[in-house]
């Protein structure tokens, strides 16, 4: 069959479908792979906030001072006391949930909105709050401060 | 020479390959009106493969515990880079996969593929049905979202109905009594390790068998070219129907992508086990017909409780289905209308049960 | 013998703690003599070991008529006018409750002394409140019960038994509202609807037994209690002074005492909600001020409200912006503060706290903004793949035909 073309040379439509073809697999396989090898970079976060969070470093922290951090989704408190023991607290008030602080006039935990104080192991001592706060466990890991919920059994 | 022969003769010269590939190039596909649906099985191999992929890479970030599963997933979404496209891809490929699992399965029903000498492969093929199935369920918690744990506990509720040995199957499946942080492991072991390890032995099985048969065709089609043989026509396997192949694994490719960048997947709220029941669980889309059953059939039906003899109905249903091809013979041409008019009442009460699982919220 | 004995002391026990036969015929008699058992057993006094004499006197012990015996200090219907007096004569008596209760107060009369009630009492009034009105009598609880007449949740309605009713309060000078716009108001929603025990009731700002209303010049005193911050900025502010020499109740005169309603940023407009155009002249220095103060305020929340928007579009389009949405807390509190400041009456300290608030609400915009720009992305990049897919189906598809079309030539 003398009209057709061998398979070793190239027409202009052959050209075009090798182009479409090759083009678009490399292309495409690359559009495939480059998300997963990003992907396998591990984010410069390594933490969760889950339940487990890095409050703060060694010193910086002073006795008597206190630090707002999140854990989890939302505000918890972070005080070391005048003989330099380190606490973490719930700052969601028991109340309405406005953020608490820590006055270090008062050596207590106290809510802005209406006046509501905690002691320094989130016992709800006057005003409205009706409950305690909750207490977290703080543990010095090296020189990170690292805050985790109260494991149970 | 080209490099593709190079290797070819490489390995040719260690482990006989041309012998070994040779009835694979060998192997055709029938060509007919219904051919498309012979699609379906490569497709539902396909999402398998992605799930594989995309699941392994879950796994570099994913932890399994009560703690940590629901943040590391949100970590997943949130930090890690294109993240929210992988889990999104490995959540829509899962109901996509099971969806073509279902047609595929479907369709050789109503091909009836599934005659002599094809049973087993219609027996493992079930298995997979189920094994996906399970692999739908036992992921559907690993995100530990309210929505996931609600549904595994009405789930296990379920299965604990089942007479004498439901209870035992329960704590079986949760890891005790309730459902905990230790159903969670329990269901990530079976999730990444149980239930691939069994699929991949089946999907073997099943692919030796497709390979050994070859493809089937439909009687009507058979009868007609055994008369004229002439114009019986055939497609060759490589590479023209593979490259069809994948053409339909591109394009769903491209679905999936869309999907997940349309409309990614939910992450929910975590989950608090004291938390009371919201308004309107209900299992995965593939479960809505049977939980929709359960919960339509009455209280007591005989002296039975309800519940429990919905669940024995699907069970017998199930176990029936699984030896279909058995039926066929039955009486002349009775066995396969009866099979053709129990496909057709199973597929409309899957659908209409679905639908009707949705509307009734 | 011995059985005797056990049989005799465990009578002893089935009838109260002491004996007391009034409540045989007393519990099957029609009201006003009713008193049964079942009533008398649910009061405090009868669970601490009283029995009826230790009020009415007689002897608890004699069954029938004997038991009313003027010989045993049988006083009858106690009086209104004898009520207080015979309360105090226990309750006043500090060595005599401390063997009930050593941290009850035992002051009650003497404060009861100084209230309104008290003294009109001591001038021979026969309508006002005694101690039964409120505490009940014969089936009295303690305070802490939820069905004590004066637990926190019930004090308003024990109050407003008097002064709700017009037609009893005629021929006292104070009006008869007080209820009726005290149940519009927050604090009888936190107390009724959302149980905070907290929030004040009649009692909190009118004191119980000393009850009277706090003057026109110490009733900030009582808000400022809970409202610590907005006392402090009001003392330091320009009004104090003010509302002072005309003999102006602080709070009051702005957010009433009875049916205090949430506040809303209209008070500081000039619509009917409007109170600082009440005194105020329109154009003068105050209500530029004001004007100020209000669009810094509106413009705040709007700030707020558009970031809030943006995040909502980006969230129904499947981007996470949990972190964002907590947030938009810390800026919703930038805005409570602002409105907290509004109290020195100084627009230089509102637009402090306002631009801090615009700073907050700039970011979650932004965050938002950044959350629909990622989603753009994402859409873009799936564009560029699925052009790169689409290429190589139709190549894929013309390249199938070519070998076909091949396979048929040969």
């Amino acid at each position: 069959m003398e009209n057709q073309v061998p398979s070793s040379v190239s027409t202009p439509r052959r050209r075009i479908v090798e182009v479409l073809l090759g083009g678009g697999l490399f292309a495409s396989v690359v559009s495939f792979v480059y998300p997963v090898l990003r992907y396998l970079i591990p984010p410069p976060v390594a933490d969760l906030g889950g339940d487990e969070v890095v409050a703060s470093k060694v010193g910086d922290l002073k006795p008597n001072g206190s630090k707002i951090f999140r854990f989890g989704t939302r505000p918890a408190l972070l005080l070391m006391t005048s003989g330099g023991e380190y606490r973490a607290l719930s700052a969601v008030c028991t109340h309405l949930s406005c953020t608490v602080q820590y006055r270090n006039d008062l050596h207590q935990i106290w809510c802005a909105c209406h006046n509501g104080l905690y002691d320094l192991n989130g016992r709800n001592t006057s005003g409205p709050p009706p409950r305690p706060l909750e207490a977290f466990q703080v543990h010095v890991r090296g020189d990170e401060i690292v805050v985790s919920r109260k494991r149970e059994a | 020479m080209s490099l593709f022969t190079r290797v070819q003769d490489w390995l040719d010269e260690r482990f006989h390959w041309a012998e070994l590939i040779g009835p694979l190039k060998k192997k055709t596909v029938p060509i007919h009106k219904l051919s498309y649906w012979y699609f379906l099985g490569g497709i539902t191999l396909f999402l398998f493969m992605i799930q594989v992929c995309t699941g392994i890479l879950l796994l570099l970030y994913y932890r399994p515990g009560a703690n940590e599963a629901f943040e590391s997933v949100q970590y997943i979404m949130t930090r890690v880079q294109f993240g929210w496209l992988i889990r999104s891809i490995h959540s829509w490929a899962a109901n996509l996969m099971i969806l073509t699992a279902f047609a595929h399965m479907f369709s050789v029903v109503f091909l009836r593929s599934y005659r002599k000498p094809r049973e087993l492969t219609w027996l493992s093929g079930m298995l997979l049905l189920f094994l996906a199935m399970g692999f739908g369920f036992s992921g559907y918690l690993l995100p530990w979202n309210t929505l996931a744990f609600f549904a595994t506990k009405v789930g296990t509720e379920i299965t604990g109905q089942v007479p004498l040995i439901g209870h035992s199957l329960m704590v079986f499946l949760r890891g005790g009594e309730e459902v905990t942080g230790a159903t969670l492991t329990r269901f990530f072991g079976f999730h990444v390790a149980v239930l691939p390890l069994l699929t991949t032995l089946l999907v073997l099985i099943h692919l030796a068998l497709v390979q050994y048969f070859g493809m089937s065709v439909t009687p009507g089609v058979e009868a007609h070219w055994n008369a004229s043989p002439g114009e019986a026509r055939q497609m060759k396997f490589f590479p023209n129907f593979l490259l069809r192949e994948f053409m339909a694994w591109y394009i769903a490719l491209g679905v999936l992508g869309a999907l997940a960048a349309i409309l990614p997947w939910e992450l929910g709220t975590k989950a608090d086990p004291f938390a009371p029941a919201p308004a309107g669980i209900r299992p995965e889309w593939y479960f809505m017909f049977m939980f929709q059953t359960l919960k339509k059939v009455p209280a007591k039906v005989w002296f039975l409780d309800g519940e429990v003899v919905g669940i024995l109905v699907f069970g017998a249903a199930g176990l029936l289905w699984m030896l279909l091809p058995f039926f066929d013979q039955l009486g002349r041409g009775r066995g396969r209308r009866l099979i053709m008019g129990a496909g057709v009442f199973a597929l409309s009460y899957i659908i209409a049960m679905t639908i009707y699982g949705y509307m009734a919220k | 013998m011995f059985l005797l004995l056990v049989v005799l002391a465990s009578a002893g026990t089935i009838s109260a703690q002491a004996q007391n036969t009034c409540l045989d015929c007393h519990g099957a008699l029609d009201p006003p003599l009713q008193v049964t058992e079942q009533q008398f057993s649910s009061d405090i006094h009868s669970q601490k070991g009283l029995t009826c004499a230790s009020c009415h006197g007689g002897d608890p012990t004699k069954a029938d008529m004997d038991a009313m015996s003027k010989a045993a200090g049988f006083r009858g219907k106690i009086q209104r006018s004898q009520v207080p007096e015979l309360c105090g004569r226990c309750h006043s008596d500090a060595t005599f409750m401390r063997q009930y209760n050593p941290s009850l107060r035992t002051d009650q009369l003497s404060q009861y002394k100084t209230s309104v009630h008290g003294k009109l009492f001591a001038k021979g009034d026969p309508k006002v409140a005694v101690c039964t009105d409120c505490h009940g009598v014969h089936d009295l609880r303690p305070a802490s019960d939820t069905r004590s007449k004066i637990h926190p949740l019930n004090v308003a309605q024990t109050c407003s038994r008097c002064h709700a009713d017009a037609s009893y309060m005629k021929g006292y000078a104070i009006p008869t509202d007080q209820f009726a716009q005290y149940s519009t108001s927050v604090h009888h929603d936190a107390l009724a609807l959302r149980g905070d025990l907290s929030a004040p009731t009649c009692t909190t700002c009118h004191g119980n037994h000393g009850a009277a209303p706090p003057g026109v010049d110490t009733v900030q005193n009582v808000c400022s209690k809970c409202h610590v911050f907005q006392d402090q900025m009001y003392q330091k502010s320009t009004h104090k002074a003010a509302f002072q020499s005309a003999g102006l109740p602080g709070c009051v005169v702005c957010h009433s005492n009875h049916g205090i309603t949430h506040p809303s940023d209209a008070k500081l407009g000039a619509g009917p909600q409007a109170v600082c155009m009440r005194c105020h002249t329109p154009g003068d220095r105050c209500d530029q001020a004001r004007v100020e103060m209000l669009s810094g305020l509106t413009r705040l929340d709007e700030a707020f409200e558009n970031a809030h928007n943006v995040l909502g579009v980006a969230e129904s389009s499947g981007m996470e912006v949990s972190q964002a949405r907590l947030d938009e807390d810390q800026a919703r509190d930038a805005l409570t503060k602002a409105r907290v400041t509004i109290h020195s009456f100084q627009k230089e300290l509102v637009n402090q706290d306002i631009q801090e608030g615009l700073k907050l609400a700039a970011k979650n915009l932004q965050a938002g903004k950044n959350a629909l720009a990622e989603r753009d992305y994402r859409r873009r990049g799936l564009g560029f793949a699925l052009v790169f897919i689409l290429m190589v189906v139709v190549g894929l598809f013309f390249y199938i035909r070519q070998i076909e079309h091949r396979e048929q030539k040969t």
